[in-house]
């Protein structure tokens, strides 16, 4: 226990993401109610200016780096690396919601207030030290995303989604827990380092760390929805509202693969010759049943949640290699997946119009020659997910791939990218639609996408062309916060 | 910046430009592009008249570093193989888009935006000196076709566009992952680095290692060539494709994968080339025989034209394989006739479907009494196709087959049928469709060319001349690249790779050629 029990002053610089979030939320919860009729784009307004106040609260808490609150929570590059990443996400997911809201005619504070207080649980998480920090944040962040996944309080998909959502994911966060629960009986402690420390200690029994960690990877891997406990996302990605689905697939699953790769890479790194046979097997499952699955979708949102299975599955193939390599690999995914899914998301949410009535992957057709630009946008999305060259998504996979190369997982890789060229079939549906058939009802009575869904369009396909092209710029920061400070 | 890089920045730049243009112009965007791509031909005539003969190694060396780590080279540069492979390109490029211009009449901006892409690509592709950056090219060219297909070809093009793209892209993706397993071998993506340290010894390559590495770069090449049994994807591309994607993909395309072959397949692993050369080359017999038989019979021009380029290409296979001087020339040379006979071949076919909008053969008959220039340039390039001697493939077809019978006189016996059933199937079609009686229709709809048909056709027919009556012209910077080729791959395994016993005289050691 530390002799003072006022944290010093950087100790607040470090948190402060998590502050400004925090305190601004909980703001437009009182303003709701006053300016909810009358300024009903004000809250959008809010949560970008606070959004970006804190993404500049992140880059100063990266001028001090270190542990803050008695060590609970720890301000390193990948800390840092996720917090931008979740923050950025949260910027995107509130610009291609002006418009869906509006449609919905659900515009509230509360809505946005929800998204800032799961980003706030993001950061906790992804700059936490402690697997107790690492469990609040985690549910700071899913309490937020259940609710939202039910937004649409009259919707019945919607409620499906909640409740579903709610129940496997409570479930889930149990077994994280059990896990946390067994660690601490072990090593007497939750703080990852000295877990890390406990476990090179040869008096400390091997098999029951073991448990603990299967445990984890269960919790976890229902987190990322990664195979086998993947099933949830298809339901939940199509039943809830399309921003909400696009935030879900980047946000909230770039934390869990951070807290997934922190505790792993750390606490658990001595062991990892034990685990990685699983992550292994979940990768290729991951990768094999959401490319396949996907094939056969005709509905979009459903489509997008199989995809991201299977993309859960290339970064797991990172995990695997279990290097640092392998986690700069999986940091430079994540981001250039965020990118590209929050954009396949954002054209979806456009031509979905009210009640998102359109979702069958016809109602694109002909978007080529009613809306070349968003059409052109999509495109860039779809190859990058598809990792064809000068996107983001390929120096991802290529950065995967390498990385699993190098940790002499062979044939992952060859199973990987052979799937990778399965996934080709399903995007290029898209494209096939989008280019080669007649306009049809849909597009041809699309209306401009407004402002805020063109942003979130070109933002994103800006990013990346930017990561397909220069690579660099993101991937050596993420190379070098990769050890963890070890 | 060099000319090099000048030239594979022009088309790109003009790609980015075209897009820019106002939609509804489609004079100015034809225009455009064509000044384009004859600025682009313009200066890709510099790296002839630049190209040092004699000097060993690349020239127009550009090598700057991309990416830093890992590291990754713009590394362009190009060599006897490469140059005329470029040229090719440029050369054909302009064509296309002249025998677009009346054809495109919908999507217009896009459509030669993307032909634009292709040039860049593929000159990209012919002067990567990284293997990561030919990947990217490699994949780069990939997309602009997969859109020509499927947007503006007819009316199965869905289908055959999503076939195309699939074919490749599931042998790219094996290529990608040998070309990252070289890079945790030798920690670069730099072709000369690796192959200096595979054949100096400084990598070592386990049997196993090496067959599977070969196989993964050759399954990848074998697709686009097409060599026999992968090559379903090729007709149904070429029937499918609007006449510009067919001249491109069958006159550069198909090449990517017979280029890949002889840079990276034999000098990088030429003991497993060796090994497996037995069966590549019976499949590529196999492949010269087949698509022959199967285009007799085709009731469809382009699909006639598309399996009898499976034939032609089945030479270069072979050609390649036989591991003899002669064998390489012959390849390379035969690379560049099919580019241009065939290319030729899809542009006739595709006027003639502008003037009666059918490929089946059985609708015309008797077209020579009403466009008899027409006619008199079909028969040309039909005879050129089929190796008459002082036209193209004659020069290229005898130095293949003159290899492969220094390797394995078998090879060559089987490989001549090929010669002969191409001229069956194609006379027999020249027949049905020129001669005999005019119908109605055909007398109606198909009239003579006119200036911008010409302009396509004369610098073909005056390159199919030009190779046929002096191949020196072309040869000594293939035969000079072909010889350190051979002799990076040289083993000490016998020159012939078949069983003893058979017809074969071995001339002992290489060839000369010329």
């Amino acid at each position: 226990m530390p002799a003072n029990y006022f944290p010093a002053a950087n100790d607040y610089l470090r948190f402060a993401p998590e502050l400004i979030l925090t305190i601004g939320g909980t703001l437009m919860m009182i303003l709701d109610p006053l300016f909810a009729r009358k300024l009903p784009r004000m809250f959008g307004h809010l949560s970008i200016l606070l959004l970006i106040v804190a993404i500049a609260g992140a880059a100063g808490a990266y001028t001090v780096p270190g542990h803050a609150f008695s060590d609970l929570l720890v301000v390193d590059g990948f800390a840092t690396f996720f917090r931008v990443l979740v923050l950025s996400i949260g910027i995107l997911a509130v610009l291609s919601s002006y418009k869906y809201l509006d449609r919905e005619r659900a515009e509230t504070g509360e809505y946005h207030a929800l998204l800032l207080f799961s980003i706030v649980g993001q950061c906790v998480m992804v700059s936490a030290n402690d697997l107790i920090m690492i469990f609040i944040g985690l549910e700071i962040s899913s309490i937020a995303t259940y609710i939202l996944a039910g937004y649409l309080r009259d919707d019945k998909r919607n409620n499906e989604a909640a409740l579903k959502y709610f129940l496997l994911g409570s479930f889930a966060t149990g077994f994280l827990l059990y896990g946390i629960a067994i660690i601490y009986g072990i090593t007497a402690t939750t703080k990852l380092d000295e877990i890390r420390g406990a476990i090179s200690n040869p008096a400390t029994p091997l098999g029951m760390v073991g448990v603990a960690a299967a445990l984890m990877i269960v919790g976890l891997g229902f987190k990322i929805s990664g195979a086998p406990f993947q099933m949830w996302a298809p339901d939940v990605y199509q039943g809830a509202p399309a921003p909400v689905s696009a935030f879900m697939a980047t946000g909230p699953k770039a934390a869990a693969f951070a807290i997934f790769l922190r505790i792993f890479m750390t606490s658990f790194q001595q062991i990892a010759a034990d685990w990685a046979p699983f992550i292994w097997i979940s990768a290729l499952l991951s990768m094999t049943i959401g490319n396949f699955a996907a094939l056969t979708q005709n509905n979009l949102k459903r489509m997008l949640a199989y995809s991201s299975i299977a993309h859960a599955g290339y970064i797991l193939v990172a995990l695997a290699s279990r290097s640092g390599d392998g986690t700069a690999a999986a940091m430079f995914y994540l981001a250039a997946y965020a990118l590209m899914n929050i954009g396949a998301f954002a054209v979806v949410i456009h031509i979905s119009g009210r009640g998102e009535r359109h979702l069958r992957i016809e109602d694109l057709a002909g978007l080529g020659q009613r809306q070349p630009l968003t059409a052109a946008m999509l495109t860039i999305f779809l190859l990058s997910l598809i990792g064809v060259p000068l996107t983001g998504g390929f120096f991802g996979k290529f950065y995967i791939f390498r990385a699993a190369l190098e940790s002499n997982l062979v044939w992952l890789t060859v199973l990987g990218l052979l799937n990778s060229a399965v996934a080709a079939y399903y995007y290029l549906r898209l494209l096939v639609v989008m280019y080669m058939y007649e306009p049809g009802e849909v597009a041809n009575s699309l209306s401009s996408p407004g402002f805020g869904l063109s942003a979130a369009l070109i933002l994103p396909a800006i990013g990346t062309f930017i990561l397909g092209v220069a690579p660099n710029v993101i991937l050596n920061f993420a190379r070098n916060s990769s050890s963890f400070g070890k | 910046m060099n000319l090099l890089d000048i030239l594979i920045a022009i088309p790109a730049i003009g790609f980015l430009l075209a897009l820019a243009l106002p939609r509804s112009n489609d004079r100015l965007i034809r225009l455009f592009t064509l000044i384009v791509s004859l600025v682009t031909f313009a200066v890709s005539l510099g790296l002839v008249s630049g190209y040092q003969f004699g000097q060993t190694g690349r020239q127009f060396v550009s090598d700057a570093i991309w990416i830093s780590s890992p590291e990754i080279h713009w590394h362009v540069g190009i060599d006897g193989l490469s140059l005329w492979l470029i040229i090719l390109s440029t050369f054909l490029t302009p064509i296309s888009i002249l025998i677009s211009w009346r054809y495109i009449t919908s999507r217009t901006k896009e459509f030669y935006a993307f032909l634009l892409l292709l040039e860049c690509g593929l000159i990209g592709v012919f002067a990567s000196w990284d293997l990561f950056l030919f990947y990217v090219f490699w994949e780069i060219v990939l997309v602009p076709m997969y859109f020509l297909i499927g947007i503006w070809g007819h009316d199965r093009r869905i289908y055959a566009a999503v076939k195309f793209f699939l074919y490749t892209m599931a042998g790219s993706v094996l290529m990608l992952a040998a070309i990252i397993y070289l890079y945790t071998l030798s920690g670069t993506f730099d072709y000369a680095a690796i192959l200096d340290q595979l054949n100096s010894g400084r990598i070592v390559l386990g049997h196993t290692q090496e067959t599977l590495l070969f196989l993964a770069f050759f399954i990848a090449f074998a697709i686009k060539v097409p060599l026999f049994p992968l090559h379903t994807w090729l007709p149904d591309a070429h029937v499918e494709a609007p006449s510009a994607g067919s001249v491109m993909l069958a006159s550069v395309m198909l090449k990517m994968g017979t280029y890949g072959l002889l840079r990276f397949c034999v000098p990088m692993f030429p003991a497993a080339a060796r090994e497996n050369a037995p069966w590549i080359n019976i499949l590529a017999i196999v492949g010269i025989i087949y698509g022959a038989l199967v285009a007799m019979v085709q009731p469809n021009m382009k699909k006639l034209v598309a399996y009898s380029s499976v034939s032609h290409l089945g030479f270069v296979v072979l050609g390649i394989f036989s591991f003899t001087q002669l064998g390489l020339d012959g390849a390379v040379y035969q690379m560049l006739n099919h580019g241009i006979s065939t290319g030729a071949l899809f542009v006739l076919v595709g006027f003639l479907y502008e003037r009666r909008h059918s490929l089946a053969i059985s609708d015309y008959g008797g077209v020579a009494t009403v466009a008899p220039w027409l006619s008199t340039i079909f028969l040309i390039t039909t005879l050129a196709s089929i190796g008459l001697p002082m036209l193209n493939n004659f020069v290229g077809e005898f130095m293949v087959l003159q290899g492969a019978a220094q390797a394995n006189f078998t090879w060559s016996i089987f490989a001549a049928i090929g010669v002969i059933l191409s001229a069956c199937y194609m006379l027999w079609m020249v027949q049905r469709v020129f001669f005999g009686s005019t119908s109605e229709e055909v007398a109606h709809h198909i009239p003579d060319f006119n200036a911008r048909e010409w302009a396509c056709v004369i610098p073909l027919i005056a390159m199919m001349l030009w190779m046929g009556v002096y191949s020196q012209s072309f040869i000594p910077q293939i035969s000079e690249t072909n010889a350190r080729i051979l002799d990076t791959s040289r083993m000490n395994v016998p020159l012939r790779v078949s069983n003893p016993g058979t017809l074969a005289a071995n001339h002992g050691g290489f060839g000369h050629a010329r």
